[in-house]
């Protein structure tokens, strides 16, 4: 017989997936470190999505619909952002945030 | 199968239609005629505005997902208002430091443009959310455009990396309204919400990305960074036009979708209006430069736009509006004049405004009366339009609230006047030489004038927004 994972077991993951992002984001230092926190928030979105839809509202795909359109929209902000990245790199030679001090009064 | 449906999204694809034009224009147009680049952009984005201001009855396309009123296509065309007058001004910039990026300046905008299009007239929380993503990913480009330049690159990286993560925790609200309530539709959320908690936690985490890009105070942080290292032009665009999609789909959506849940979200609306008011206005005064003081101000703008959000009547989203027509020409004329006034001196603090009147009398006297609209002192337009989204919160009972913002505004004079003391009374052995502007901008300083001082004291516009709104 096929195990039952209930859904508070998919939630309960993508909480700690959501919680772990925001907390990356805001210790981590290297940029693109935090851009992979940035990915972990939307990821834990789209189990999110997929479960309750799965779930919850089994005739409809309008859940589903939002997770491919999420993970379309995050694949083009992260060309963007490693793009942005790069040419950090290339001025400064490094990507750490301790070195983006040059904007303040 | 009947396409005549996509006609109600005509806007957008007269959009489309012209950023495809401006991109295959800059890739085959051959060297002679890329001069008329700037001018065909202009004149397409003239049409479009035209276009937007057409009279056009309210329609819905794709089952709900998209809606078109006549408030939102006003909403649009005071946008496309807004970016032209940003064209004007970066005309001169574009030409001297980015001969060959400067197609992709007028494409990107006009993406973004497109992005708060679809945002003002989503109807589902898909379209909205991809709405806000293409407004944001292209303007993180455009913050980020001297590629040469390293504090161009930090404030990129800051922008992309914030708007991200803003995006990020929207979008997990939005994944906890559809747990609760089985829809994303605007037409049928109503039904479905009773304020549980899962819905309330639902609602502040989506309300973080709109409260995001309109900077108020918790989510601020971002805002004087990105401003001051982005291109000048870029910042006025992010200062007004960014904001104004923002705060207009706040308000459709708060009071259209969220209307039931009002008492949950007003309260935090309030604060916010009085932190982003308040804070802002403290941060301000000890500003040296120019871009990071228009940031501070510019928050706390943000601040008194959402007590229209606040009074959630018809006569606060006219108000919003007013407000937010207003603040555009006021704040694009400043930012204009700080680019202008940068591109001449090479740097951007406020100490290079002194004596600016004695060399350059007619910038001087512009740049005052842009930071008097933006204090609300008559008979410039900001003091209307502070007094009917004061107003609009008055009928609504929330004296106090408006009390504090009126407490405020004479804080806002103190700073602003602090520039136009800089400008006339301070002395100054060698101020910034004599200078002519281009065309384009003194365009667009003639536009912004003929804004501050008659949006004011000519009644049509605010009767044109007041009915527009009750017909809401």
């Amino acid at each position: 017989m096929e195990p039952v994972i209930s859904m508070e077991a998919y939630l309960i993951v993508s909480s700690i997936m959501f919680f772990a992002g925001i907390y990356g984001f805001i210790i981590r230092k290297n940029l693109i470190a935090t851009l992979i926190s940035i990915e972990l928030v939307i990821t834990s979105t789209d189990i999110n999505f997929a479960v309750f839809n799965r779930f919850l509202y089994p005739g409809q795909l309008e859940g589903m619909f939002f997770t491919l359109f999420s993970i379309g929209v995050s694949a083009a902000e992260t060309a963007v952002a490693i793009a942005i990245i790069i040419n950090i790199y290339r001025n400064l030679k490094n990507v750490d945030t301790r070195n983006l001090q040059k904007l303040k009064d | 199968m009947d396409f005549s449906n996509f006609l109600i999204l005509r806007n957008e694809i007269f959009s489309v239609a012209v950023i495809l034009f401006l991109l295959l224009f800059d890739l085959c147009a051959p060297a002679k005629f890329r001069k008329a680049l700037h001018p065909i952009a202009c004149l397409l984005l003239l049409a479009q505005i035209v276009f937007c201001c057409l009279p056009a009855e309210s329609g819905t396309a794709f089952g709900g997902m998209y809606i078109t009123t006549p408030i939102s296509s006003a909403a649009k065309a005071l946008m496309g208002m807004g970016t032209l007058l940003v064209f004007l001004f970066a005309k001169k910039w574009l030409d001297n430091e980015h001969e060959i990026a400067k197609g992709e300046f007028y494409y990107l905008t006009l993406n973004t443009l497109l992005g708060m299009y679809f945002m003002v007239s989503a109807g589902h929380f898909l379209m909205f959310f991809i709405g806000l993503e293409l407004a944001s990913i292209p303007l993180a480009c455009m913050v980020a455009f001297d590629k040469k330049s390293d504090i161009s690159a930090e404030a990129g990286a800051k922008y992309i990396l914030n708007a991200a993560f803003a995006g990020g925790i929207s979008l997990f609200g939005i994944s906890l309204l559809y747990g609760a309530c089985g829809t994303l539709y605007f037409a049928d959320l109503p039904q479905a919400l009773h304020a549980t908690p899962l819905q309330i936690a639902g609602l502040i985490f989506f309300a973080t990305g709109l409260f995001f890009k309109l900077s108020l105070v918790p989510y601020h942080s971002w805002t004087a960074d990105v401003y001051q290292g982005a291109p000048t032009n870029v910042s006025a665009y992010l200062s007004v036009i960014s904001k104004t999609a923002a705060a207009v789909s706040l308000f459709l959506i708060f009071v259209k979708v969220f209307g039931i849940m009002a008492e949950s979200w007003r309260p935090v609306l309030y604060a916010l209006a009085i932190l982003s008011i308040t804070i802002a206005n403290l941060f301000a005064i000890k500003q040296k430069n120019i871009k990071r003081f228009l940031a501070y101000s510019s928050i706390s703008q943000a601040g008194y736009v959402i007590l229209g959000v606040v009074a959630a009547s018809p006569h606060g989203l006219a108000g919003l509006f007013y407000y937010l027509f207003v603040y555009m020409f006021a704040n694009i004329a400043a930012f204009g004049i700080a680019s202008l006034v940068e591109r001449q001196s090479g740097n951007a603090q406020i100490s290079t405004y002194d004596g600016l009147y004695k060399t350059n009398p007619k910038l001087a006297v512009l740049m005052m009366f842009a930071l008097f609209s933006l204090a609300g002192i008559p008979p410039f337009a900001g003091f209307f339009s502070k007094f009917f989204i004061f107003a609009a919160a008055t009928q609504q009972g929330y004296y106090v609230l408006v009390l504090i913002a009126l407490l405020n505004t004479i804080i806002s004079l103190y700073y602003y006047l602090l520039i136009v003391k800089a400008m006339f009374i301070n002395p100054n052995d060698n101020p910034l030489p004599a200078f002519k502007s281009d065309n384009g901008s003194r365009l667009a300083m003639c536009l912004c004038l003929a804004g501050i001082v008659l949006g004011g004291i000519a009644g049509c516009f605010y009767n044109y927004l007041s009915n527009l709104a009750i017909a809401w």
